[in-house]
C-alpha cells in the first residue's frame, strides 16, 4: 500500500452557518494527477484553502505525508511542500516576471535580514543562486525573453503558466491547481496538458487540479473526485465518472464537452 | 463614595454616553455600508458647534433657528465631502480614501484654526435649555435629561428608518453586498448619500449638545470624542447600529466611572478608551453584537 | 554586465563625494538659518523613507510615527542632558535616580533612542499588525495616543506635560544628512533584498504572498518595527535640533506632514520621499509668509492668517489623493540604469551612422 501523500480526513467547512464542504475524505497518492471537479459553487477552492491553510477545517483532519497540517498556515504549509495556483490570477502587479518567481525563493533562505543590509558574501551568493535556478525554471516554460517585463503586462495564457512557474519555484512535493485551464480555447488546452504532463515528471511533482474543462480532466487525471454542494458524490477514473448518473445529474444542464 | 455624588456620576454617564451614542451611529453606519472610517465624521461635530455659536452670538439668531441652521448646514457639508472626496475614490484601494479622509479631516479642522482662531471660546448656552434642577440634596442640569431624551428619540427614528423603510432596507442590502444590490436596481449611490445624512444630521445635533453640555467650542474639539465613538462603534459592532447606541453608553460609563472610582487614573482617562479598542480588535473584533465572520478567499 | 556594476559603483561613490562637498561648503557658508532647515529637511527624510517602508512599500497603513519619534525623542534627551539641567528642570517631581546621573554622548543616545522605539514598535506590532488597514490607522493612532498620555503622565521620568528643556543642541549640518544617508542607503539595501520583496509581495497581494511561504505576520512586525527604528532616531535628532521636547509635541500634526511627504513623494519610492520630504520643509518655512501679514504693492494690507500653511497642505493631500495618487515618483526610483541606456543608445545611434 502506497504512503499518501495527502489525505483529508472527513473535513468539512462552515461560513456562518453554511456548510460549504461536508465531510470529505480524499486522497492523492504520489505522482498521481488527481482532479476534483464539479459545478459552480460546489465548494473547490474552498478544500484547497482549506488544505493550504487559509481556513481550517471544522471538522476533520489533513495529513501531508503523514504529518498532520490542520490549522497550520499557508506559509508553513508551503514550506512543507505544498504550492498552488489562484483561481483568479494572482500574480504580484508591481513586479517583473523574474521578480515574482524570485519571491518563491524567500522561503527556502538561509540567511537573515542583517546578512542582506551589510551586503555580505554569503547573501549575494544565496541570491546568485536562486536569480539562477529561477532564471532557468523561466528558460524551460520559455518564459525567459520576458523577464523583466512586468508581470500583468503578459497574455493571460502567459500569465496563468507564470502563475504555475511561480508555484514550482517553491520546490513543492504537491501542486494544486485551481483552473489552469480557466479561458483557454481548446488549442491552448492541449498545450496547458502537455505542459502539466511535463512539468509533473520533470519536478517529480503530485498535482491535484480543479478544473471545469473537462477533455482537460478527463485527458490528463487518473482519478478524479466530484463534489457538489460540498459532498462527494462520487469518485473513480475518467470512465467510471463520466458515465456515473449522479455527477450526470449534478452537471444538468452544464454542457460536458465545454 | 457618597450617595449624591455616585449618583451625579451616573447621571453624567448617562449623559455622556447619550453623546457618543449619537456621533458613534454616523460611524457606524458609513463604515457599514462603504468601509471607510470616516475621519471627518467628528469634525462635523466642531462645525455644526461654530455655527450655532456664530448665529446666536453674531447674527443674533434665536437659539432654535441657530439650532437648525447649524443641523442643516453640516448635513450638507458631510453629503458634500462624500460626493467631493470619497466617491471619486470608491474604486480606489482602500488606504487611498483613508487617506482622503484624513485629510479632509485636517483641513476642516485647520480651516477652523485659520477662521475662528486656535482659542477656545465659551458656547452660549439658551436659558430655555439649560437650567438647575434641584431635588432635595442633589443638583443637576437639564441636560442630564433633556441629551438622553433626545437621543433615545432620534435613535428610534433612525432604528425605524433602517428596519422599516425601503430606504433602510436598502441600506442594509448595500451593506452587506455593494455590487449585488446595484445589481437588483438598487441606486447605491443615492443610498449612500442617504446614509451621509443621517450621519451627519447626528453629528450636528450631538456637537450641538455636547457644546451645551460641555460649553466651550475650539476647533479640535472634534478630535478625541471622535476617536472615541468609533471606539464605542466598534465595541458595539461595526456596522450595527444598536450596537453603536450600546457602545456609546459603555464607553460613556467606564470613563467617567472609572476616574469617579479611581481618581488617580484620571490623567490616564482618555487612554482608557484606546485599550479597550485594541483588547476588542484583539479578542472580539466582532464587537459585542457584532458577527464574527470568515472573511472569504 | 559586470561592466555596469562597476561603473554604477563608481557613480555612486562619485555621488557621495559630490554630497560630502556640497555638506562641506553648506557647513562653512550657510547662515544658522538656512542649516536648521537643511537639518530639518533630513529628519523629516529620514521620517518620510521610515514611513514609506512600511506604508508605502509594506502596505501597512500605521499612523503611530509620531508616537516612536516621541518615544526617540525623550530617549535622546533623558540620556544626554546634564545632571545639572535635569535638576533644575524636573522641579514638579525630580528624575527618578537611575537616570539622575546618566549623561551619554549624542551618537550612542541617537542609536538608543532608535533600540528603545524599536522594542515598543515591536511590542506594540504583535497586537496591532492582526488587524485590516483601517482597523490597523486606529489602532495605530490609538497607541500613539497612549504613548503621548503616558508620557505626559510618567512625571518622574519625562517631567510630563513640562517637557524637557536644554537638551544639548548639535547643529552641524554633518549630523543630519550623514544619519540622513546613511538611513537612505539602509532602506534602499532592505528594499532591493529579498525582504523588501517579500513587504512589496505582500503589498500587492497577500494571500498569494503567504501561499508562496513568506509568513505574512513576522514580516509586517519586522517591517514596522524597522520603522519604528528609524521614526525613534528621528525623533532623537529632532530633539537635538529643537533642544526641547514636550508631549504636545508630537501630536498627530506630525503623522499627517509625514503623511502628505510619503504620498507626494509617491508611496513606494525611496526617491520620491527623499525629494518630498526636502520640498516639504522648505515649503513649510517658505508658506510662513502666509502666515504674516502682508503688504501688497505698499497698497494693500494682508493680514497674516495663522494656521494657513496646514489649511494648505491639506487642500494638497487631497489634492494628490484625488487626482494624483501616484505622487512624483510612483514606485519609480532613481537609479543609474535608467542615464547609462539613455547614454547607450545614443551611442550606438551614433555608430550606425
Amino acid at each position: 500500500m502506497m504512503k499518501e501523500v495527502l489525505t483529508t480526513d472527513h473535513i468539512s467547512m462552515e461560513f456562518g452557518g453554511l456548510r460549504a464542504v461536508s465531510n470529505l475524505h480524499m486522497q492523492v497518492f504520489p505522482d498521481e494527477i488527481v482532479g476534483l471537479i464539479g459545478p459552480n459553487g460546489a465548494g473547490k477552492t474552498t478544500v484547497f484553502n482549506m488544505i493550504t491553510g487559509v481556513y481550517t477545517p471544522v471538522e476533520g483532519q489533513i495529513y501531508f505525508n503523514e504529518q498532520n497540517i490542520t490549522g497550520l498556515n499557508p506559509a508553513q504549509i508551503a514550506k512543507l511542500g505544498i504550492a498552488r495556483t489562484f483561481q483568479n490570477i494572482r500574480l504580484f502587479n508591481s513586479m517583473t516576471v523574474l521578480e515574482n518567481v524570485m519571491i518563491s525563493k524567500h522561503l527556502r533562505r538561509k540567511t537573515n535580514i542583517i546578512d542582506a543590509v551589510l551586503g555580505l558574501p554569503r547573501y549575494n551568493r544565496e541570491r546568485h543562486e536562486h536569480y539562477q535556478e529561477c532564471m532557468a525554471l523561466l528558460k524551460k516554460v520559455q518564459l525567459d525573453d520576458v523577464a523583466n517585463e512586468m508581470a500583468t503586462s503578459l497574455p493571460y495564457g502567459k500569465q496563468r503558466r507564470l502563475e504555475i512557474v511561480r508555484a514550482l519555484a517553491t520546490e513543492p512535493v504537491l501542486l494544486l491547481l485551481d483552473e489552469p485551464a480557466a479561458g483557454m480555447n481548446p488549442n491552448e488546452s492541449l498545450e496547458l496538458m502537455e505542459f502539466i504532463t511535463r512539468i509533473k515528471n520533470e519536478f517529480n511533482l503530485t498535482i491535484l487540479m480543479i478544473e471545469h474543462h473537462m477533455e482537460v480532466i478527463m485527458g490528463i487525471c487518473k482519478r478524479i473526485y466530484v463534489l457538489d454542494y460540498g459532498i462527494n458524490i462520487a469518485e473513480g477514473n475518467p470512465r467510471e465518472i463520466q458515465t456515473d448518473q449522479r455527477v450526470i445529474e449534478a452537471y444538468l444542464g452544464v454542457d460536458m464537452d465545454a | 463614595m457618597s450617595v449624591d455624588i455616585f449618583l451625579q456620576n451616573v447621571a453624567n454617564s448617562i449623559t455622556l454616553g447619550s453623546l457618543y451614542a449619537l456621533i458613534a451611529i454616523g460611524y457606524t453606519m458609513v463604515y457599514g455600508i462603504i468601509r471607510l472610517i470616516n475621519f471627518a465624521h467628528a469634525d462635523l461635530l466642531m462645525v455644526a458647534a461654530y455655527i450655532a455659536f456664530f448665529g446666536i452670538l453674531i447674527f443674533s439668531l434665536p437659539w432654535y433657528w441657530a439650532f437648525i441652521l447649524a443641523i442643516i448646514l453640516t448635513t450638507l457639508l458631510g453629503v458634500t465631502i462624500e460626493k467631493v472626496a470619497y466617491r471619486p475614490l470608491r474604486n480606489s484601494p482602500r488606504i487611498s480614501v483613508l487617506i482622503s479622509a484624513i485629510g479632509v479631516s485636517f483641513l476642516l479642522q485647520n480651516v477652523a484654526i485659520v477662521v475662528i482662531g486656535a482659542r477656545p471660546k465659551p458656547f452660549p448656552r439658551p436659558e430655555q435649555l439649560v437650567w438647575n434642577i434641584n431635588i432635595g440634596e442633589i443638583s443637576f442640569l437639564s441636560l442630564t435629561i433633556i441629551i438622553p431624551i433626545v437621543t433615545f428619540i432620534l435613535l428610534a427614528v433612525v432604528m425605524f428608518i433602517v428596519k422599516k423603510t425601503k430606504m433602510g432596507i436598502a441600506m442594509r442590502a448595500v451593506s452587506r453586498d455593494f455590487e449585488t444590490a446595484g445589481l437588483m436596481s438598487v441606486d447605491v449611490n443615492k443610498i449612500i448619500t442617504l446614509t451621509f445624512v443621517i450621519g451627519s444630521a447626528l453629528a450636528g445635533v450631538g456637537g450641538i449638545m455636547w457644546s451645551m453640555q460641555y460649553p466651550q467650542v475650539d476647533p479640535l474639539m472634534g478630535l478625541f470624542p471622535g476617536i472615541k465613538c468609533f471606539i464605542a462603534a466598534v465595541m458595539g459592532g461595526i456596522g450595527s447600529v444598536p450596537g453603536a447606541m450600546i457602545g456609546g453608553f459603555v464607553l460613556g460609563f467606564c470613563e467617567i466611572m472609572i476616574v469617579a472610582f479611581l481618581p488617580a487614573l484620571s490623567g490616564y482617562r482618555d487612554a482608557f478608551a484606546f485599550v479597550i479598542l485594541i483588547l476588542i480588535l484583539l479578542f472580539r473584533p466582532g464587537g459585542i453584537l457584532g458577527e464574527n465572520t470568515v472573511e472569504k478567499v | 554586465m559586470d561592466d555596469r556594476k562597476n561603473i554604477k559603483m563608481v557613480l555612486n561613490i562619485a555621488l557621495l563625494l559630490v554630497i560630502c562637498i556640497i555638506l562641506w561648503w553648506g557647513q562653512q557658508n550657510l547662515s544658522a538659518f538656512y542649516i536648521r532647515i537643511l537639518n530639518l529637511s533630513a529628519v523629516f527624510v529620514v521620517l518620510g523613507i521610515s514611513m514609506n517602508l512600511v506604508l508605502g512599500f509594506t502596505g501597512m497603513f500605521s499612523l503611530g510615527h509620531s508616537g516612536f519619534m516621541c518615544i526617540g525623542a525623550y530617549v535622546a534627551a533623558i540620556l544626554t542632558m546634564s545632571p545639572a539641567s535635569k535638576e533644575i528642570i524636573y522641579f514638579m517631581e525630580p528624575i527618578t535616580p537611575l537616570l539622575a546621573n546618566v549623561q551619554w554622548p549624542i551618537f550612542p543616545a541617537i542609536v538608543a533612542a532608535g533600540i528603545v522605539s524599536a522594542f515598543f514598535g515591536f511590542l506594540i506590532g504583535i497586537p496591532a499588525l492582526r488587524l485590516r488597514d483601517d482597523y490597523l490607522a486606529i489602532a495605530t493612532l490609538g497607541f500613539a495616543e497612549i504613548i503621548r498620555i503616558v508620557v505626559t503622565n510618567t512625571i518622574t521620568i519625562t517631567n510630563g506635560a513640562l517637557g524637557l528643556k536644554n537638551i544639548p543642541s548639535v547643529k552641524s549640518l554633518w549630523v543630519y544628512w550623514g544619519i540622513a544617508i546613511i538611513t537612505v542607503i539602509i532602506l534602499k539595501r532592505i528594499i532591493n533584498s529579498n525582504w523588501g520583496y517579500a513587504f512589496k509581495a505582500i503589498r500587492d497581494n497577500e494571500i498569494a504572498a503567504e501561499a508562496m511561504g513568506i509568513s505574512i505576520f513576522g514580516h509586517k512586525v519586522l517591517s514596522f518595527t524597522i520603522g519604528a527604528f528609524f521614526a525613534g532616531i528621528a525623533g532623537a535628532l529632532m530633539a537635538f535640533l529643537i533642544t526641547s521636547v514636550d508631549p504636545t509635541m508630537f501630536r498627530f500634526t506630525f503623522t499627517f506632514q509625514i503623511l502628505l511627504i510619503v504620498v507626494l513623494g509617491g508611496m513606494g519610492s525611496l526617491t520620491g520621499s527623499v525629494i518630498s520630504a526636502v520640498v516639504i520643509t522648505i515649503l513649510m518655512e517658505v508658506l510662513r509668509v502666509v502666515e504674516q501679514p502682508m503688504n501688497l504693492l505698499g497698497i494693500l494690507q494682508i493680514p497674516g492668517l495663522p494656521g494657513m500653511r496646514m489649511v494648505i497642505f491639506a487642500l494638497g493631500l487631497l489634492l494628490v489623493i484625488l487626482y494624483y495618487r501616484q505622487g512624483l515618483m510612483g514606485t519609480r526610483e532613481f537609479n543609474w540604469d535608467y542615464i547609462l541606456d539613455r547614454i547607450d543608445s545614443i551611442r550606438k545611434r551614433g555608430t550606425s551612422t
